[in-house]
């Protein structure tokens, strides 16, 4: 029979440790998870992308459900431990679970230390911690009100920066005179405080606070001198402390962390303890590198297997605010046996620092240029003699020994046993020996093979340039396809951020997701000019030159210059007095062909650009708006005579056409949407080849979606049936208004459904109600600003000079 | 060289062009996001296109009709395609525009 293991904690250490331990002896513990949080293993540093908006939850879950069941684990969720009984070997939760072990871990991680001020109790109150703490976090910054972090180390640094992506107004207060100054000397800390403000946060230092004021929740924080700060979120994030509770009343030997050997062995020879809680000669710890390797060699005792013992090591810090590149290792405080070389560069905001003792580096601060680091940390590792490469140290790796500065080369230059992934300890010579024995391919396979990059993700960057020297022309850097040559992001990272970083401009958005080019280009400045119309339709001022010429003059181009111009005649019906007013314009204006088009309207087409806005008058008088056949947009809802002609119709096709089309005109989507209403299912109006179709009968409206029939041929599929028109009407709508929130620019809505999955979409705009209402909602408020005609606008002197020349010149001499 | 007045630099949107009529054709005039200006035909090398009608994007634009790239200042065709459109010289005296007409003029004779 197998033993008992029971693990107490559920964060990155345990779940490390479990994965080396199925490794090593699969079969041997029926082990049993005791979480506190109500949740899987997630990687918890990255905590700080999912506040900012850069990351979802989703994407940092490290186990899944599912790998607990497919190892047989036994995981209780939202489960705290509150007594262990050394005697009988049994731990009991909170909720009356008691369970029997023969070998126990303890990982209950750290506490967040709140100061013990006065209304450290108060709603609004937060540390950040775990995900509940971003949620709360993330509901307070709704409000877009002022929060408060009290703490500039590295966590309270995220924190804020997360916080101002999402909106809000934050000061940071910091008890010493320099930001995050465990890690950084003064000069980088003043670098990095400068580098905060740049971001619209303010920072203040030597802020002592004296107590949070309130009345019934957060209202500010008073400081020592007087000054009260208002705020309605505060977040204390001024360190950690052990969880040693639940060990100290079980009686094991505890310190500031619970004490153990290093073999992660406590007082207590069935108990072991590892990750933040515990206490390994004299070190508690922090910083995922270290956890991880208390992994190793608690997994290690688990086995019986090699004999692993804890060593020491200091550990890189890095900060994860995008933008802000800052590096710092080792000891940096000055000595009189210690020599520094310093490089500044004021106008790039570069700072480097290398301290060195006995002509080996012993810390390493770099601000604004952090490529050297892992170089440098393997130099102290190996504590190298310098002496040789004094005069160019600081100036990196690229200028040693006449390498060149191609960074390529700098990897190629990395000794075999040069740390690549601080995080989980990889080597360089591991991952190219897993890309060449295993056929790893990709940067996921990577990740998956050797847990290189797959925790902060800092060191992506060399591990992909180490794809690329291992396996040369094959390496086929990530299938994300870019928007276009101006930047490295795809279509949907880009939406992605534009919400989460509340970019509403176009330039704002290149500034902020670094374009490599200027203004961008004729692919990628159309998608941008349509994400922010569609994500702040009463914020953003469209920018006309950034749309393709027919959104911008509302008409067709034609191969010869000339345009074409289709009035809207709403579900394909028209009447006498709009055929006359057309026969009309045609003669006027001598235009040389009109033709029925596939979508129930009338196109005519040749007619110069500066007699565009005289048809639009002519047409404008006889009540025709914009037929909207150039946009990418809602084009035409076509439809048979179902109910009030043909025998077989079994609903007011023709009624709830029109009745469409009215609400959804002058909408922008990705791309093209076309639609038809059948009114029975003989189908005449051919509404099973739309982007959205409807096909009535007895019961109701069948809605139809995604079908096409242009580059590709393929029928739509059945989004449901509902009873009503109104309930058809707002289905449909909710389900455009997803489309256009969600689908890349010049997707059609059915490559977008084949991405997201029917199911998907069914499941949001058919059986969630709540959601379909949203949906329907935000599109009804896009189209306030969106329903206007754009041809009577023109009319009435709109972008006059679109449609007249800047100037004639030279006629004169020609005649004379 | 004579310079032709053909209004002011206020006249052109930026990052957007206008078109001056001439008797050997159209002329595009366009204004980068920079405010340069820059004047060549309004011909695409490739079929014809109405280049005045593209997206203006640094020192280029993009023809309407089928996504060639031409640069403003060469009047030649980036990337992958070949071909070029002449390009007319530009004077800026504080608002007004000037081009030399007779350049192209000489050039079609």
């Amino acid at each position: 029979m197998s033993e008992k293991l029971v693990i107490i904690g559920n964060g990155m250490a345990p779940g490390r440790m479990l994965e080396h331990l199925l490794e090593g002896a699969p079969d041997r513990y029926a082990v049993t998870i005791f979480n506190a949080e109500p949740r899987v293993n997630y990687d918890r540093i990255m905590l700080s992308p999912v506040l900012s908006g850069e990351k979802e939850f989703e994407e940092i879950v490290i186990h899944g459900d599912g790998w607990y069941i497919k190892h047989g684990i036994t995981l209780y969720k939202g489960h705290r431990i509150v007594a262990i009984d050394r005697d009988a070997r049994t731990v009991t939760s909170d909720h009356g679970v008691t369970e029997s072990y023969d070998r126990l871990v303890i990982a209950t991680g750290s506490v967040p230390f709140i100061i013990p001020v006065p209304g450290k109790g108060l709603p609004g109150v937060l540390s950040y911690r775990d995900l509940d703490d971003v949620n709360a976090m993330l509901l307070a910054a709704q409000s877009r009100a002022k929060a408060i972090v009290i703490g500039g180390g590295l966590l309270g640094l995220e924190a804020a920066a997360g916080l101002k992506e999402r909106g809000m107004e934050v000061t940071v207060l910091h008890v010493m005179p320099t930001l995050m100054e465990r890690q950084l000397d003064p000069a980088a800390g003043y670098l990095l405080q400068k580098a905060v403000e740049a971001r619209g946060i303010k920072v203040m230092t030597r802020a002592n606070t004296k107590a949070i004021v309130g009345n019934g929740k957060v209202e500010g924080v008073e400081l020592m001198d007087g000054t009260t700060i208002p705020a309605t979120l505060v977040v204390m994030a001024v360190g950690i402390r052990p969880n040693i509770a639940l060990a100290k009343d079980a009686g094991l030997e505890v310190n500031r962390g619970i004490v153990v050997d290093d073999r992660m062995q406590t007082s207590d020879p069935a108990i072991m303890a590892l990750g933040e809680c515990a206490e390994v000669g004299g070190h508690v710890y922090g910083l995922v590198a270290p956890l991880y390797e208390m992994a190793r060699v608690a997994a290690a005792g688990l086995t019986d297997g090699e004999d692993r013992r804890f060593v020491h090591s200091d550990t890189p810090t890095k900060l994860k605010v995008t933008g802000i590149d800052l590096y710092s290792l080792g000891d940096f405080a000055d000595g009189d046996d210690r020599e520094e070389i310093i490089l500044r560069d004021a106008s790039a905001g570069i700072y480097k620092r290398v301290v060195l003792q006995d002509n080996r580096i012993i810390g390493t601060v770099l601000f604004g240029e952090t490529a050297d680091g892992a170089w440098f940390n393997d130099l102290k590792k190996k504590a190298t003699d310098i002496s040789e490469m004094r005069d160019t140290l600081i100036f990196g790796q690229a200028f040693q020994g006449g390498a060149s500065s191609d960074p390529l080369a700098a990897v190629a230059a990395l000794a075999d046993d040069a740390e690549i992934c601080g995080c989980n300890g990889v080597g360089k010579g591991k991952i190219t020996g897993a890309i060449t024995g295993k056929g790893l391919t990709g940067l996921d396979d990577v990740r998956a093979h050797t847990k290189a990059s797959a925790s902060c993700g800092s060191c992506t960057g060399l591990v992909e340039q180490l794809l690329k020297l291992t396996l040369g022309e094959a390496y086929n850097p990530a299938a994300l396809q870019p928007m276009c040559g101006c930047t490295s992001l795809g279509h949907d990272d880009v939406r992605r951020l534009i919400k989460a970083k509340g970019l509403k401009t176009i330039p704002a958005i290149m500034q902020e997701l670094e374009w490599k080019t200027s203004c961008g280009c004729a692919k990628c400045r159309p998608a941008l000019n349509y994400y922010l119309v569609c994500d702040w339709p009463d914020q953003y001022a469209d920018d006309y030159q950034s749309r393709f010429i027919n959104e911008r003059v509302h008409a067709n181009i034609q191969k010869d210059g000339t345009y074409s111009v289709v009035p809207r005649m709403w579900g394909g019906v028209t009447s006498a007095g709009e055929l006359r007013a057309i026969a009309d314009v045609v003669d006027k204006f001598r235009i040389p062909t009109v033709k029925v088009t596939g979508g129930q309207r009338i196109d005519m087409l040749g007619i110069r650009k500066e007699d565009l806005p005289a048809v639009w008058a002519d047409l404008g008088k006889a009540g025709f708006v914009s037929g909207h056949a150039y946009a990418k947009g809602l084009r035409t809802v076509k439809t048979c005579v179902g109910s009030d002609w043909c025998r077989f119709g079994t609903q007011d096709s023709t009624g709830l056409g029109i009745r469409i089309e009215k609400f959804m005109w002058g909408s922008w989507t990705p791309a093209k949407v076309k639609m038809a209403v059948s009114g029975c299912p003989r189908n005449c109006a051919e509404a099973t080849c739309k982007d959205v179709g409807v096909v009535c009968v007895d019961s109701g409206y069948e809605i139809h979606f995604a079908g096409a029939a242009g580059l590709d041929i393929k029928g739509t599929e059945v989004l449901g049936l509902v009873k009503t028109e109104d309930e058809a009407l707002e289905v449909i709508v909710a389900l455009v208004q997803m489309y256009r929130e969600q689908a890349r620019y010049l997707e059609r809505i059915y490559k977008w459904a084949k991405r997201v999955g029917t199911a998907e979409i069914k499941k949001q705009v058919l059986d969630d109600v709540e959601k379909r209402r949203a949906y329907f909602e935000r599109f009804v408020f896009s189209q306030k600003f969106a329903q206007v005609d754009p041809w009577s606008e023109r009319v009435s002197g709109k972008d006059k000079h679109e449609f007249r020349p800047l100037a004639s010149v030279g006629f004169a001499e020609a005649a004379e | 060289m004579t310079w032709t007045s053909i209004g002011s630099l206020c006249d052109i949107p930026r990052r957007g062009a206008r078109c001056v009529a001439t008797p050997q054709g159209k002329i595009a005039v366009f204004r980068t996001a920079d405010d340069q200006v820059f004047a060549i035909e309004d011909h695409c090398p490739h079929k014809g296109g109405p280049l005045s009608q593209g997206i203006v994007h640094g020192a280029a634009v993009t023809c309407p009709l089928h996504n060639w790239v031409i640069s403003l200042e060469t009047g030649r065709a980036l990337g992958a395609d070949e071909g070029s459109v002449r390009t007319i010289p530009v004077r800026i005296e504080g608002e007004r525009l000037f081009i030399a007409l007779d350049a192209l003029a000489s050039k079609a004779a």
